[in-house]
């Protein structure tokens, strides 16, 4: 029992000194490059380092606190949960619901066959299984730190409903094209032997043990990506001219949207990465709306996760998903360009 | 009394499939069983035990993990369990 105590107050306490030493991280890193380094202010590199040394330590606390209460939240669910609540559901309710579930079920697309599987098994429509692996990746906790960090809670909050909507409609109209057939012959084949038991309720103490064992695998995994992004950000806030980019990618050009989402889709990288340097391509000029269009496409549609999704679906199949999902990216990303500025 | 045990490891070739291959060999040894540890890849065979998150670990036709790579004491503990 005293073990049990011992981990929730260990959490409140380490709460009050993240808070701390969040609200004067500024002051911390002010302090570093003036004082301690006794940098000259205004120059390019002092303004390069002060916003490196400020941004790392913001993204990986922001990182930290963020997965940590995903990682406890994500205990509550499963995909076997997830799967039994999707069952016999209509299709808009369906589509709806794994949209939203897509973002708190513990998710990696290393998974997605053996999770398509399931579904299909269990006979859940292939639109509504679509619309959970549409928003499983692209709204995903990390993404969400780093926006919150970097543009503030309100474009965070833009991009999970524009991501849900666009998991929702996909998925309906993946549905509404009867597209079953497209899908490997052996699929439907398939029949597990045995189904599995019901899995242990775990104690608020292995919760909270299981939120930091997630910290410490994703933060242990993509600080690189953090430290490279940022880095590669830094030195563009103190080098490149404001309004660089305004040009080709900035302007009110029809073509930036599909352009950048082209440019996405092969790229491979988690929003650890990509967001940093998105959040200088908004500065050097880029509008809001390619910007998001772009990261959407980058973490949402990946060679990867289709060259995985290939063992279950034939090529057309693929090739109205990616489109259906591009097509989406795109009128979320006209729609910030034209009728949104913020 | 002797246990013929079969361990299998249910996984397409991700890298957490191959740590907990690695862990569950690992605890094998540290254990001193005379198991084999069989890798499966193949998908079809891999639906067969209804898991939907990989890397999962079978244990005599019974999965007993998935979605999740133990520490090497905690796998050890499964394996005697399961015995």
């Amino acid at each position: 029992m005293s073990r049990i105590k011992n981990k929730i107050v260990l959490v409140l306490l380490l709460i009050p000194i993240w808070i701390v030493v969040y609200k004067y991280l500024q002051e911390i890193s002010d302090f570093i490059v003036f004082r301690i380094f006794q940098m000259p202010p205004e120059k390019h590199l002092t303004e390069t380092l002060r916003f490196f040394i400020y941004e790392v330590p913001k993204v990986i606390m922001l990182l930290v606190l963020i997965i940590f209460f995903v990682g406890i939240i994500r205990t509550y669910f499963s995909p076997e949960k997830t799967r039994k609540a999707l069952e016999g559901k209509s299709l808009f309710a369906g589509n709806v619901m794994a949209s939203l579930l897509g973002i708190v079920t513990p998710f990696c697309s290393c998974s997605a066959i053996p999770l398509f599987l399931g579904f299909v098994e269990a006979g859940i429509p292939l639109g509504v299984t679509f619309s959970f692996l549409i928003a499983a990746p692209m709204i995903n906790e990390v993404a969400l730190v780093l926006l919150i960090g970097l543009f503030g809670w309100k474009v965070a909050l833009i991009y999970v409903l524009t991501g849900l909507t666009i998991a929702i409609m996909a998925g309906f109209i993946l549905e509404k094209l009867k597209l079953t057939r497209y899908v490997a012959d052996w699929v439907y084949k398939t029949h597990s032997k045995q189904t599995l038991e019901e899995e242990e309720s775990m104690t608020f103490n292995q919760r909270i043990s299981a939120g930091g064992e997630v910290v410490k695998e994703i933060v242990g995994k993509i600080w690189i990506y953090i430290l490279l992004g940022i880095a590669v950000g830094a030195g563009a806030h103190g080098f490149v001219p404001d309004e660089y980019l305004a040009g080709a990618l900035g302007s009110q050009n029809w073509y930036s949207v599909p352009l950048a989402i082209l440019v996405g889709i092969p790229l491979y990288s988690n929003a650890a990465g990509i967001i940093p340097i998105v959040s200088v391509l908004i500065e050097k000029g880029v509008t809001l709306g390619t910007a998001l269009a772009f990261m959407m496409s980058v973490i949402g549609l990946s060679l990867p996760e289709i060259i995985i999704l290939k063992k279950v679906l034939k090529w057309q199949l693929i090739g109205v998903f990616v489109g259906v999902v591009a097509l989406g990216i795109v009128i979320v990303g006209l729609i910030f360009n034209y009728i949104i500025f913020i | 009394m002797i246990n013929i045990m079969e361990i299998k490891v249910l996984g397409t070739g991700c890298a957490r499939c191959k740590s907990l291959e690695k862990v569950t060999t690992k605890a094998v040894g540290e254990l001193n069983l005379d198991v084999t540890v069989v890798k499966v890849e193949d998908i079809q065979k891999i639906m067969e035990y209804a898991v939907m998150r990989t890397p999962a670990l079978v244990i005599n036709e019974k999965v007993v993990l998935s979605g999740q790579v133990p520490k090497v004491n905690e796998l050890k503990e499964i394996l005697t369990n399961n015995l």
